[in-house]
């Protein structure tokens, strides 16, 4: 058993990096996910000799994360949307470079400058590419504080299986609520580096570089098949959900973070006033778990989607069912929370009263 | 293609270091550059690599490319290399200096890239000491996407963005980034140089060479500055071009050092 703390989220998932063996942190403050900056500031340093470095901004931050995972190391960023938006054009470079790297997204109510509360209204940006042109991050939604410590990890092992970014998709709550977390042990820090990493070049092998410009069409087209072929991959292999009672599930409820907790209360309620729902919460936005809606979606009367956005991860239930079932939405936006009771009351709206 | 060394007398006694006039670095790529003729940028690129070579340090250096006409830096300088996003090149080596501070680094960057998109990146790695060399080629054009106006244009420079001649008053002053820099407290070198006439390359590479040492001596930012052409976009000949850099560029931006380590 690992060690056990109370501790809140953003601070959980500083101390799960330094105890991952992160090599580099550069990030900027923006609320509410500067404790992340200033937890490690205080002696991840002393601890692991982790490079902690506070940037000029969400940009410069990016690219020094570019170039630190050029050269193979472990490196993470964190930020809350509007920052996120700043980092777009990088994660571009990262992910057609093929750099392996970590970002946290505490996510906060838009869009502009918005509010500091929490929102998922990131969704799109995060799992849809964000930046220009065809890519994907791995996305990993955590719903607790004990999973703001357990996917750091998973997300460095991921991003260096595939040579991809991957995004910890949270928002303002789960980064500022504190919990009870189990604490993994300290992992030593990397002493070899992959072949590609820029490291100085091998005596008598090829120089590295790392790029992603190629001016011949065919040639970024190959590139481009290779990115594909990667996420399909992704796809099949990493998929990551977990459903509640859906044995008997007349109706389903599904979320993602946040969301899904506040669904499972809901669940509960439902279920004590007769109606028999389930409940579907995707871990891995990207992949997104098509099939488990895929499967439900034969056997239930509809299903409700519960976001903090104006409905984003609805498009992606729906394009999942593929019109075999009847898929709704709920949900609260710039930084407004959904409380049980009010899933509750707009699931009997919709499908047991019919006033939708 | 008929060829006279083919058919000339290989005379090996002659081919002896004294009257070596050319060679090229081991440390530069057999790959043809692709820059315009009379373009101050293969000479700088030789020039440094001739400096790498000597010092023996190809492999524990590390490089980042630009975006501008020396986005394939990469191809040519046979070293670990980072192509950069626009204007990005000083964050990317401050994340390589960062976890491998054991490691020269150095940015290769135009001014469009440096001076205009770059300026906060620039600025703050110099702000911060990061111990790395920035070469930075002043052409006072946008070369890559032929011709328009940068930052470091001169007053009343025809540019395709400034075809009346850049106008102070509606398109802002030339910058000058190095007397920028220098001032600032994490800075230890900065010096401008050319390399339009041969005496020039000679002390550009002496300059470039000199800041890599003080990178070896932890002493901090360095930034060399080279003041070139652009014969295409200047729409000159190489001759025509290497005369405006004697006749207006060094005018406003004058060689020289500008900051040196003090002796301790």
């Amino acid at each position: 058993m690992g060690e056990i703390k109370l501790m809140k989220g953003n601070e959980a998932l500083a101390e799960a990096m330094i105890r991952a063996g992160c090599d580099a942190y550069f990030g900027y403050p923006i609320t509410p996910q500067s404790e992340v900056l200033e937890y490690l500031s205080k002696d991840a340093t002393q601890r692991t000799g982790m490079v902690v470095l506070q940037a000029e901004s969400e940009v410069a931050a990016i690219n020094m994360i570019y170039g630190a995972a050029g050269c193979g190391r472990r490196v993470m960023t964190t930020s809350s949307s509007p920052g996120i938006s700043l980092m777009q054009e990088g994660l571009s470079y990262i992910a057609s470079a093929e750099l392996p790297c970590v970002l946290a997204n505490v996510v906060r109510g838009g869009p502009g400058l918005g509010t500091i509360q929490p929102s998922q209204a990131d969704y799109f940006q995060s799992v849809k590419g964000g930046g220009h042109g065809d890519y994907r991050l791995i996305v990993l939604a955590p719903s607790s504080v004990q999973e703001m410590v357990d996917f750091v990890r998973l997300s460095f092992d991921l991003a260096e299986k595939y040579r991809n970014p991957v995004m910890i998709l949270t928002d303002g709550a789960i980064g500022q609520m504190m919990e009870k977390v189990e604490l993994f042990d300290q992992m030593p820090r990397k002493t070899e580096f992959p072949d590609w990493a820029t490291t100085g070049k091998p005596k008598d092998k090829e120089r590295r570089y790392i790029t992603s410009l190629h001016i011949q069409p065919e040639k970024m087209e190959e590139i481009n098949k290779h990115l594909q072929a990667k996420y399909k991959q992704i796809e099949k292999d990493e998929v990551r959900y977990e459903a509640f009672n859906l044995d008997d599930a007349e109706y389903v409820l599904t979320g993602y973070g946040l969301g899904a907790r506040i669904c499972r209360k809901a669940m509960d309620i439902l279920r004590e006033k007769g109606y028999k729902v389930g409940l579907v919460r995707p871990i891995t936005l990207f992949p997104f778990p098509k099939k488990v809606y895929e499967e439900v979606a034969n056997r239930v009367k509809g299903i409700l989607d519960v976001e903090m956005n104006a409905g984003q991860m609805v498009e992606d239930v729906k394009l999942s069912v593929c019109g075999k079932t009847r898929v709704e939405y709920y949900g609260r936006m710039g930084g407004m929370i959904p409380s049980p009771e009010e899933i509750v009351e707009n699931f009997e709206k919709l499908f047991i009263k019919g006033e939708a | 293609m008929s060829n006279n060394i083919e058919t000339a007398k290989f005379r090996p006694e002659i081919c002896v270091d004294e009257n070596l006039v050319y060679r090229k670095p081991s440390t530069l790529l057999p790959e043809p550059f692709h820059y315009c003729p009379g373009c101050g940028h293969s000479t700088v690129h030789k020039i440094f690599m001739e400096v790498v070579e000597e010092m023996g340090i190809e492999n524990d250096i590390i490089g980042v490319a630009p975006v501008g006409c020396s986005v394939f830096a990469y191809h040519y300088m046979g070293v670990d290399m980072q192509q950069a996003a626009h204007g990005r090149a000083c964050a990317v080596a401050t994340g390589i200096k960062r976890v491998q501070p054991d490691k020269y680094v150095f940015s290769y960057q135009g001014d469009g890239d440096l001076a205009a998109i770059g300026t906060g990146e620039t600025i703050h790695a110099a702000n911060r000491g990061e111990n790395i060399l920035v070469i930075f080629i002043n052409n006072g054009i946008y070369g890559m996407t032929s011709g328009q106006m940068a930052p470091t244009t001169l007053e009343g420079m025809v540019s395709t963005t400034s075809p009346h001649g850049r106008d102070v008053k509606t398109q802002g002053y030339p910058l000058k980034m190095s007397e920028l820099i220098a001032p600032l407290p994490g800075v230890a070198y900065v010096t401008r140089q050319s390399v339009h006439k041969p005496a020039n390359v000679r002390k550009a590479k002496k300059a470039l060479r000199q800041a890599l040492e003080y990178q070896k001596q932890g002493l901090g930012f360095c930034l060399v500055e080279i003041v070139s052409n652009c014969p295409s976009n200047w729409r000159m000949t190489p001759a025509q071009a290497n005369q405006y850099i004697d006749e207006k560029m060094l005018a406003f931006y004058k060689l020289g050092d500008i900051k040196v380590p003090e002796v301790k």
